[in-house]
C-alpha cells in the first residue's frame, strides 16, 4: 500500500494525576506535561513496522488541536513518520466530529490503513476509530493485539472480554491499537534532529466545511467519591477475622 | 415517555448479564418503555432469557445466518434501521458495545454518550472521564436520539420475573456489507466464574513473578469460588491471558470482594476496582499506592500469605 495515516491525539500524560477545578467547569491541565495518547503512540510504532517490512510506502501523523499538538507531531515523525498534518482547532471536539474531519483528511489521502488508537486517555471515549470506519463505508478492527497484512487483506486478533477474536477485513481498513499490540520505540536524539526538517502542512478545521456544532454538553466536571479509609491488619488471622467480620468468606 | 432499545450481548446460547444491566440503567429514565433487541442465529433462547428481565416490555429478534458472529459490520447497519422507532439505543460497556455502539451512532448521525454510569435526568447522565479520576454530567441535546453504553459495573442486574412478549423484527432492508469475516474465537475460559459477574475476585500482579507461580493464586481462588483477575503488567509478562486483565484498559468489576496480591495500585488498574465492596492488599511494599484506597491491607510477602490464607480459610 502506498500510505497508513496514524491519529495522534495530544492528551494529558498517563502519569500526571488529574484533578477537577473548585468550580467544576472542567479539569486542572494547565502546566501539565502533555504527550502522545499512549495507545496512540502504539499505532504509530505499528504503522512504522508495517513499513519497515516493506508493506506501506510512507506514514502520515494526522492531530486535530490547537497548535501545540505540533510538539507531538514532531515526536511522531522523530519515531519515524514521513508527514504531518496538523488539523488546527481550538475547542474540544467530540469523537463524531474528529471522525467527520479524519474522514475529510482520508478522502484526500487515500490511505490503504488508518490506525488510531482505541482510547484516548482523556475523555475515555472509545468511539472515534468506529465512527471514522463506518462514515468512511470501510471494515473496523478495533482493540488489535495483532495485526497482520497479506496483498489487500488483513487479519486482526482483537482483545475481547472473551479472550482474543480474530477477524479478516478487506482493506483499506480503520484498525485501533490495544496496549499489546507492541511496544513503542524511544525516539532518539539524531531522529530528534531529522525530523525537524520533515514537512509539517497546518489545515484550519474550518477549511474541512464540518459543522462542528454538538448535540452534547458538558455541564459540569466532579471528583469522584472517595473510598472511606481502610485499616491494616498485621496478619493472617487478623485478615480472616476482619473479613469474617464483613460476612465476606 | 422514552423508548429504549438496548442491544442484547450473547454467545449464541446464553445471555450475558450485561444486557440485564443495561435494562436497569435504562430503567432508571423516568416512564422508559424498554425493548430488547436479540441478533444472531438460532436465538431462541437467548430471547426467551433476555423476555425473562423484569422491566422489559418487548423483545425483538433478527435471527439469520450473517448475525451468527457478533461483526459490528453486519449489525450496525440492522440496527440503525431499528433504531428508527426508538428516542434510546443502549448497548453495554463491554468490548462487545464499545465496538458496535459508535457504529451505531455514526450511521445515524448521533454523538455517543461512552459508560453511562449515572441517569440524572431525561437526558442527563454522569459518566467518567481521565480514568475515572474526574466524572463528568452530559446533557443530550432535545430531539436528538441518545445513544450510549452503560458502565456494567456501577449497574446490578435487573431481575428475573419479567414476561415480554417475543416477536422476529420486520424484514429489515439494510445491505449487509462483505468486506470483514469472523475467523474464531479463542477463549481460554475455564470453569472459574466469569469476572463481571463474580461476587468474589482473586487478582495477582508483577509481584506473583510467573506463570508457575499463579497457581498459588487460582488454588485459593477455587478455595473460595472466586474470580480470578490480573493487572496488565502480569499479562504483558505472560502470567495470564489478557481477559483477566483487570482496569481502565481492560474488565471495570465490581465483586463484593477484590483481593489484590501483589498488585502496586497504578491508577489504571485502581479504576477497574473502583466499585468493589471490600478491596483487600497483600504487597510486601507498606508504601504500595493500593494502601491508599484498600479498606484492608496487609503488608507482607504474598508467597507466605496465600498458603496460609488457603490453608486456614
Ligand atoms: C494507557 C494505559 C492503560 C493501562 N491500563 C491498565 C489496566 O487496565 N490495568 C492494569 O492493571 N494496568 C494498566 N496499565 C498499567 C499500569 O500503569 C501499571 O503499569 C500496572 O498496573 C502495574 O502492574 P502491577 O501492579 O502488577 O506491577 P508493579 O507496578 O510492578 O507492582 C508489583 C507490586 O508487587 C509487589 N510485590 C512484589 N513481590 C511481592 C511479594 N513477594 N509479595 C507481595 N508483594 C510483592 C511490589 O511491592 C509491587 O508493589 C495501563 C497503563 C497505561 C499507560
Ligand atoms: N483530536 C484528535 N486528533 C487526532 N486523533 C484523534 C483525536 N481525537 C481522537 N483521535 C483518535 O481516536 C482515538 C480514539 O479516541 P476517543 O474516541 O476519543 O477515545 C484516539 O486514540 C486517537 O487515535
Amino acid at each position: 500500500m502506498k500510505t497508513i495515516m496514524v491519529c495522534l491525539k495530544r492528551v494529558v500524560d498517563y502519569n500526571v494525576r488529574i484533578r477537577v477545578k473548585p468550580d467544576g467547569s472542567g479539569v486542572v491541565t494547565d502546566g501539565l506535561k502533555m504527550s502522545i495518547n499512549p495507545f496512540d503512540e502504539i499505532a504509530l510504532e505499528e504503522a512504522l513496522r508495517i513499513k519497515e517490512r516493506g508493506e506501506a510506502e510512507s506514514v502520515v501523523v494526522v492531530s486535530i488541536g490547537p497548535g501545540d499538538c505540533q510538539q507531538q507531531l514532531r515526536t511522531g515523525l522523530a519515531m519515524g513518520a514521513d508527514r504531518a498534518v496538523l488539523i488546527e482547532c481550538d475547542t474540544d471536539i467530540s469523537p463524531l466530529i474528529a471522525a467527520k474531519v479524519l474522514l475529510k483528511q482520508v478522502e484526500k489521502e487515500q490511505p490503504g490503513l488508518v490506525l488510531l488508537g482505541k482510547q484516548a486517555i482523556d475523555d475515555d471515549c472509545n468511539q472515534t476509530g468506529q465512527m471514522l470506519a463506518t462514515l468512511w463505508q470501510r471494515p473496523q478492527a478495533t482493540f488489535a493485539s495483532k495485526l497482520e497484512i497479506a496483498g489487500s487483506v488483513a487479519t486482526v486478533t482483537r482483545e475481547v472480554d472473551a479472550g482474543l477474536e480474530i477477524i479478516e477485513v478487506d482493506l483499506p481498513a480503520v484498525v485501533t491499537s490495544d496496549l499489546r499490540l507492541n511496544e513503542p520505540r524511544y525516539v532518539k536524539l539524531p531522529d530528534i534532529m531529522k525530523a525537524k526538517k520533515k514537512p509539517m502542512e497546518t489545515i484550519a478545521i474550518a477549511d474541512f466545511g464540518v459543522d462542528l456544532g454538538s448535540q452534547l454538553t458538558a455541564s459540569k466536571w466532579e471528583a469522584p467519591a472517595e473510598r472511606s479509609k481502610g485499616i491494616r491488619v498485621k496478619d493472617v488471622d487478623a485478615l480472616i477475622s476482619a473479613l469474617k467480620e464483613k460476612e465476606l468468606v | 415517555m422514552s423508548h429504549v432499545l438496548i442491544i442484547a450481548e450473547h454467545d449464541g446460547s446464553q445471555l450475558n448479564a450485561s444486557t440485564a444491566k443495561t435494562v436497569n440503567c435504562a430503567a432508571g429514565i423516568d416512564g422508559a418503555t424498554i425493548t430488547i433487541a436479540v441478533l444472531g442465529s438460532g436465538i431462541d433462547s437467548v430471547a426467551t432469557q433476555a423476555a425473562a428481565i423484569a422491566g422489559v416490555s418487548k423483545v425483538i429478534t433478527v435471527d439469520r445466518s450473517e448475525n451468527a458472529q457478533p461483526l459490528t459490520a453486519n449489525f450496525a447497519p440492522q440496527i440503525a434501521e431499528l433504531a428508527a422507532a426508538y428516542d434510546c439505543i443502549f448497548g453495554p460497556s463491554t468490548t462487545f458495545g464499545k465496538d458496535l455502539m459508535p457504529a451505531v451512532a455514526a450511521l445515524l448521525d448521533t454523538e455517543q454518550v461512552s459508560d453511562i454510569m449515572e441517569v440524572t435526568g431525561p437526558r442527563s447522565f454522569k459518566r467518567p472521564v481521565y480514568a475515572g479520576n474526574a466524572i463528568l454530567n452530559v446533557d443530550v441535546a432535545d430531539g436528538a436520539k441518545i445513544v450510549a453504553t452503560v458502565r456494567t459495573a456501577s449497574y446490578k442486574a435487573a431481575s428475573d420475573g419479567g414476561s415480554a412478549s417475543v416477536e422476529a423484527a420486520a424484514s429489515l432492508s439494510a445491505v449487509l456489507p462483505d468486506h470483514s469475516r469472523y475467523i474464531e474465537l479463542q477463549s481460554e475460559a475455564g470453569e472459574r466464574p466469569d469476572l463481571q459477574t463474580a461476587k468474589l475476585v482473586i487478582s495477582g500482579g508483577r509481584g506473583v513473578g510467573s506463570k508457575e507461580n499463579f497457581d498459588i493464586v487460582y488454588k485459593l481462588a477455587d478455595k473460595l469460588g472466586a474470580g480470578v483477575g490480573a493487572s496488565r503488567a502480569a499479562v504483558d509478562a505472560g502470567y495470564v491471558s489478557n481477559d483477566m486483565q483487570v482496569g481502565q484498559t481492560g474488565k471495570i468489576i465490581a465483586p463484593d470482594l477484590y483481593m489484590a496480591f501483589g498488585i502496586s495500585g497504578a491508577i489504571q488498574h485502581l479504576t477497574g476496582i473502583k466499585d468493589a465492596g471490600t478491596i483487600v492488599a497483600i504487597n510486601k511494599d507498606p508504601e504500595a499506592a493500593i494502601f491508599e484506597i484498600a479498606d484492608i491491607g496487609l503488608v507482607g510477602d504474598l508467597f507466605e500469605i496465600i498458603p496460609e490464607l488457603e490453608q486456614k480459610l
